[in-house]
């Protein structure tokens, strides 16, 4: 027992070590951050590999759940005699909780892993040694960078995923299902509201972005430089990055959706 | 206001001065100055009271079995590392109390050149070895050019320039990291065991490389190795560590003559010697048959 | 150089397609757009109650929306609430003698006001009041006042002729 409780201590102790650790590392980064404001190019590149490239895989998914909820959503409604209300069932569910959430999760799969499986790759391949004998700050240098691409990246893709997925919910309810099309458009734009429902919705991704890029590089960062260790790290980001989505995303809305 | 302008002053001054003293070392005279230096890794001990000078324009060799912390003397010269105790002087500075950013200054004029190259993945050789240039000065573009194509040239890779470094091979990698240790033209340059895994014409291109490189740009070299045949070619002192301790010192030929049992061992390769061939463990009988 | 070329048409490519996604959600979904669509003008009602009426909730004209809540306030001295309205331009000749009434879309759905247009001349001008209202029908009251009558005619009316009834 005695064995189990030091056990139980030494885990506590690692991951407060962890946490403490992860806050050193965002501060490290965000001091690099200003310094990119002189070097566009590097943005760009990690803009590319970040955002341009979870593109498609955003689009594909948002149209898919958007015609997902055109069909269930005109299901249950119809029954109501409501179905007119489908535009904004569709878009309120988008923007307000799917819009950012799915775009995170997919996100943390598609660009966090990666993220976390390079940074763990370069440390292991020396190149982050060879960086600071080069007078170079590893952190600043690789991870800034990084950082702010995926800040910017996360709004965008969650825009362009809840603007896809009404598109879909339309093409499935309007053009299969029927509903009136001057309804569907009115009835959405009668029940979102700017500044609750898209502002908000901004504010989520912006959040989520934060966290899972903030995740994604720290565990990078904080890998053991082996195969073995890279390949744990990557799937600590996915894991570690859907939780604090999901909790954080409760947070957020009872915070921004009480009334 | 006024504190912080003085502050800053103090620090160029010590830039400027790590310049100067570098600039005023000459050929033969202590460049690296390490004294008394102890370093533990958790209870296993590194170092234990190794003194250890790097001459200017010297090609200095650092030997002994694997695991006796070679590498690890490179990190603590370059200041990744901090010892336990003693102290490390290069050019009569010691590393590790100097400030951050004239740490990161020092390092400028130090070029180091890991095993696996440590080149950067994401650029191409180009803009590997121009990578250091970019980072550290404000020269124009053409300049740029120039410098990185004449580095590149000595180490007979100006045709690879265009590659990527998971097109090139170790020991091309290696000679891409060599350019890139030496576009800031360094005073002092630390290779991390240069010849382990070449095959037999590589190992000669780098030996070559390093000796010509040393002489051509009057560098002061640190080779890490235990390739004795090669490294005893190249080098003009060479250092035998083990257990934490110099167990030999001289050039080349002092030390192959040595009749001093260790000495012997290592440059013969012998299996069984003053060096055991097993790690240290209880009896095997005892062992074998205690946990029954 | 050509790489670096496609490397920025790309990303500008992913911005303007962001920001497009963005327009698109805040013009086409939200309520941006009908906030927007040209200027307004304001025109105020008393009412004895307004039920759940919200902020934002709907104004409604023969059920075209025509523009929205502004603000509610309460008269502290007539103690009934003062409903500004935010009505667009588009639809300026609305009857001084209109009456509005608050109601419910559907039977459990949100609360809205709508006018029903009077035969006058004049029209209601900015900051114009609207005389004739009619509250929010209160389900507790509109219960009480169901068992109240019920019980009435239980007592009094009983043997009279049952066509009296409503």
């Amino acid at each position: 027992m005695p064995r189990q409780l030091a056990q139980l201590g030494q885990t506590g102790l690692n991951s407060l070590g962890k946490l403490g650790r992860s806050l050193l590392v965002l501060i490290a980064i965000t001091g690099g951050v200003p310094a990119l404001l002189f070097r566009p190019k590097l943005i760009i590149r990690q803009l590319y590999i970040v955002g341009v490239l979870s593109v498609v895989i955003i689009t594909v998914s948002g149209i898919f759940v958007g015609m997902v909820l055109g069909l269930q959503g005109f299901y249950v409604l119809s029954q109501f005699g409501a179905a007119e209300s489908l535009g904004m069932m569709v878009a309120a569910s988008l923007v307000r909780e799917l819009g950012p959430v799915v775009t995170a999760l997919l996100f943390a799969g598609r660009a966090g892993s990666a993220l976390t499986a390079e940074i763990g790759l370069m440390r292991a391949t020396e190149q982050f040694a060879g960086l600071e004998m080069m007078a170079v700050d590893p952190v600043r240098r690789v991870l800034s960078s990084r950082f702010v691409a995926g800040l910017m990246s996360m709004p965008i893709l969650a825009a362009i995923f809840s603007a896809v997925g009404v598109l879909g919910g339309y093409l499935v309810g309007v053009a299969l299902l029927g509903v009136d099309d001057g309804a569907f458009w009115s009835q959405m734009q009668a029940g979102i509201d700017l500044q609750r429902d898209l502002v908000n919705g901004l504010i989520k991704s912006l959040v989520f972005g934060f966290v899972c890029t903030w995740i994604a590089l720290f565990e990078g960062h904080d890998a053991i430089p082996t195969s073995e260790g890279v390949s744990r790290a990557t799937t600590r980001t996915v894991v570690h990055s859907a939780l604090a989505v999901l909790g954080l995303d409760f947070v957020l809305t009872a915070l921004m959706f009480r009334n | 206001m006024i504190k912080q302008h003085k502050l800053w002053q103090s620090k160029s001054e010590v830039k400027a001065q790590i310049t100067d003293r570098l600039a005023a070392i000459l050929p033969g005279e202590i460049l690296v100055n390490i004294k008394d230096l102890c370093f533990k890794r958790g209870s296993r001990v590194i170092f234990d009271k190794a003194n250890l000078v790097i001459r200017r324009g010297q090609v200095t060799a650092i030997m002994g079995p694997s695991g006796t912390g070679k590498t690890t003397l490179l990190k603590l010269i370059g200041g990744q590392l901090q010892p336990d105790s003693g102290s490390i002087e290069v050019a009569g500075f010691n590393v590790h109390q100097l400030s951050h950013s004239n740490l990161y200054f020092l390092r400028t004029r130090m070029g180091m050149l890991f095993q696996s190259g440590a080149l950067l993945t994401d650029l191409n050789v180009f803009e590997n070895v121009a990578y250091p240039l970019r980072e550290h000065t404000k020269l124009p573009e053409s300049m740029i050019r120039k410098l990185v194509l004449i580095k590149l040239e000595a180490v007979g890779l100006r045709g690879a320039k265009d590659l990527q470094p998971s097109e090139l091979s170790g020991g091309m990698a290696r000679r891409v990291a060599m350019a890139r240790a030496m576009a800031l033209d360094p005073t002092l340059i630390l290779y991390d065991e240069p010849f382990t895994g070449q095959d037999p014409i590589s190992m000669g291109v780098l030996m070559q490389m390093i000796r010509k490189l040393n002489d051509a740009s009057r560098l002061t070299s640190l080779v890490v190795s235990h390739d004795v045949q090669e490294t005893a070619a190249i080098a003009d002192q060479i250092y035998l560590i083990y257990g934490g301790k110099v167990m030999g010192q001289g050039n080349p030929k002092q030390l192959l003559d040595s009749d001093s049992p260790w000495i012997r061992q290592f440059m013969d390769g012998l299996p069984d010697g003053p060096v055991k061939f097993h790690y240290p463990a209880p009896d095997l009988q005892q062992d074998l048959f205690t946990h029954a | 150089m050509g790489k670096q070329r496609i490397l920025e048409l790309a990303v500008g490519l992913f911005m303007a397609l962001g920001l497009g996604a963005m327009f698109f959600l805040a013009m086409q979904v939200s309520n941006l757009g009908t906030m927007l669509t040209g200027e307004s003008y304001l025109i105020t009602a008393n009412f004895q109650n307004v039920g759940s009426l919200k902020v934002r909730a709907s104004v409604k004209l023969a059920g075209v929306r025509i523009g929205q809540v502004e603000a509610i306030k309460l008269d502290q001295t007539s103690f009934e609430a003062i409903v500004s309205m935010r009505i667009s331009k588009n639809y300026a000749k609305i009857p001084d003698d209109t009456s509005a009434s608050i109601l419910t879309a559907g039977l459990l759905g949100e609360q809205y006001i709508s006018l029903e247009p009077g035969g006058s001349d004049n029209y209601l001008q900015n900051d114009g009041a609207i005389m004739h209202t009619q509250s929010a029908l209160i389900l507790e009251q509109l219960i009480g006042q169901f068992l109240f009558n019920k019980a009435g005619e239980a007592n009094v009316s009983q043997p009279t002729d049952p066509a009296n009834k409503q």
